[in-house]
């Protein structure tokens, strides 16, 4: 049973939460209107990005970050075509002409503008494969996606979908187990984490920072979205004891009714 | 007699109606019309636009009735009439179209802020070599770990009552831990 779908009902950024939420291992593979990508993930980390035709080989990374020049870039890709990425990193590092971390860093900075680029498709089909793992051959690395995430959600301007993320402004926020740290929010979006309590509604934490009602559906969709908050009712709201739920009167007297329910429905 | 009821929930053609003909003791009452726009008669050819109505008795003085909402949105003014008093109720989704995911999502927000009542999540079509997963669906419908998401087959009889059982545990709980 597979993870597929369209973009047109899925962005990207519903894709990469889902897939960091459920910390999958696999490539998720997008069809999109003249190219493919592929993006694969260890355990919920970002793991190695390659859209169509790009040359995401390590020697172009490095030449377009300005780490190698362009004639050590053509030696390499003269001499070195047989070789694999990991095999010319270690190459590289051992001759000194880069470090371990200008590799890591660069291939991060590459496949985050490369998920970036991802953000503008809007039309395609994905799929995402569970036995397809990360190349082998390339250097991958493990990169947390929340603050893409974030950057990703923020993009959504479309008041129906954003009423449809969130229909009430009358539910509350509470943190979920992801920690805080390390993510990079806006200063409206602070303004609002600093108000997620049980206790307050959206519509109040919105009151409180004078801000409108697309504003606050913006700003809670981004930190749902990175999985920073989940929606609750309100503490203090009435509970479930609405009178006219149950034709009887009494906790004992209605726990025995529900049991009758059960009983019956055992039964059928 | 006394009088209890479920309400069933969920996007246009996600298996509602079928859900309570599966267990209701009388043919389903059902509201339907056929259906006029092009894109949603290509998925089936009648849609509910006031509710479903099945009812299963208990004995001479109980009753439960469960109630079948009109999936698309443009019936929702329904909705709250038929969420009044509830006793909890059950969000359908397809587990074969991912395309209705945010609606069910909107739809299960909606109903949570009309009434603090107990839900459960069925994921119909469980059978289709098709379906998602029931942890992508979680992740996908932004449930968290305590709501239950439950396959679902509505025509099986058997995982029609499991679901609805399911339900009537989390009121019985949510009842021991009310004040």
């Amino acid at each position: 049973m597979a993870l597929h779908g369209n973009l047109r009902d899925f962005t990207i950024t519903q894709l990469l939460n889902l897939i960091i939420l459920a910390s999958k291992t696999g490539t998720l593979i997008v069809d999109g209107i003249s190219e493919q990508a592929y993006i694969s993930f260890r355990e919920g980390k970002l793991a190695y990005v390659r859209i169509g035709k790009e040359d995401g080989s390590l020697a172009a990374v490095l030449h377009k970050a300005n780490k190698i020049n362009v004639n050590q870039y053509r030696a390499i890709a003269d001499r070195a075509g047989q070789m694999t990425d990991k095999e010319l990193g270690l190459l590289l590092v051992n001759a000194g002409y880069v470090t371990r971390e200008d590799i890591l860093l660069n291939l991060q900075g590459y496949f985050t503008e490369m998920v970036h680029r991802l953000f503008t498709w809007v039309e395609g089909i994905f799929r995402f494969e569970n036995e397809m793992l990360p190349p082998g051959d390339k250097i991958n690395i493990r990169l947390d996606l929340e603050n893409i995430i974030i950057e990703g959600s923020r993009q959504l301007h479309e008041l129906d979908q954003l009423q449809d993320e969130i229909p009430s402004l009358d539910m509350a926020l509470k943190f979920t187990e992801r920690p805080l740290t390390h993510v990079n929010l806006s200063v409206e979006e602070w303004k609002v984490v600093k108000f997620v309590d049980p206790k307050n509604t959206m519509r109040q934490i919105a009151g409180t920072n004078k801000l409108t009602e697309i504003e606050i559906r913006r700003i809670v969709y981004g930190l749902l979205q990175a999985g920073l908050v989940e929606l609750v009712r309100p503490a203090g709201a009435p509970g479930q004891q609405n009178p006219k739920m149950f034709p009887v009167q009494g906790k004992e007297e209605r726990k025995s009714m529900i049991n009758k329910l059960i009983g019956r429905i055992r039964t059928i | 007699m006394q009088t209890v009821k479920m309400v069933v929930t969920g996007p246009f053609n996600a298996g509602k109606t079928q859900f309570i003909q599966s267990v209701s003791e009388i043919d389903v009452v059902a509201t339907e019309r056929k259906i006029s726009s092009t894109e949603e008669r290509s998925t089936k050819p009648a849609t509910t636009v006031a509710m479903d109505f099945g009812r299963i008795t208990v004995d001479g003085d109980l009753v439960l009735y469960l109630f079948g909402t009109p999936g698309q949105k443009r019936f929702d003014f329904m909705w709250e009439i038929l969420s009044e008093g509830m006793l909890g109720f059950i969000v359908m989704v397809d587990s074969t179209r991912p395309e209705t995911f945010r609606e069910a999502r909107s739809i299960l927000e909606t109903f949570r802020a009309y009434a603090p009542t107990p839900f459960v999540v069925a994921a119909n079509k469980q059978d289709i070599e098709d379906a998602w997963e029931l942890e992508d669906m979680r992740h996908a419908l932004r449930l968290d770990k305590e709501t239950k998401l439950l396959p679902c087959v509505a025509t099986d009889r058997d995982m029609v009552k499991t679901v609805l059982l399911e339900l009537l545990y989390c009121i019985l709980k949510d009842m021991e831990s009310a004040k």
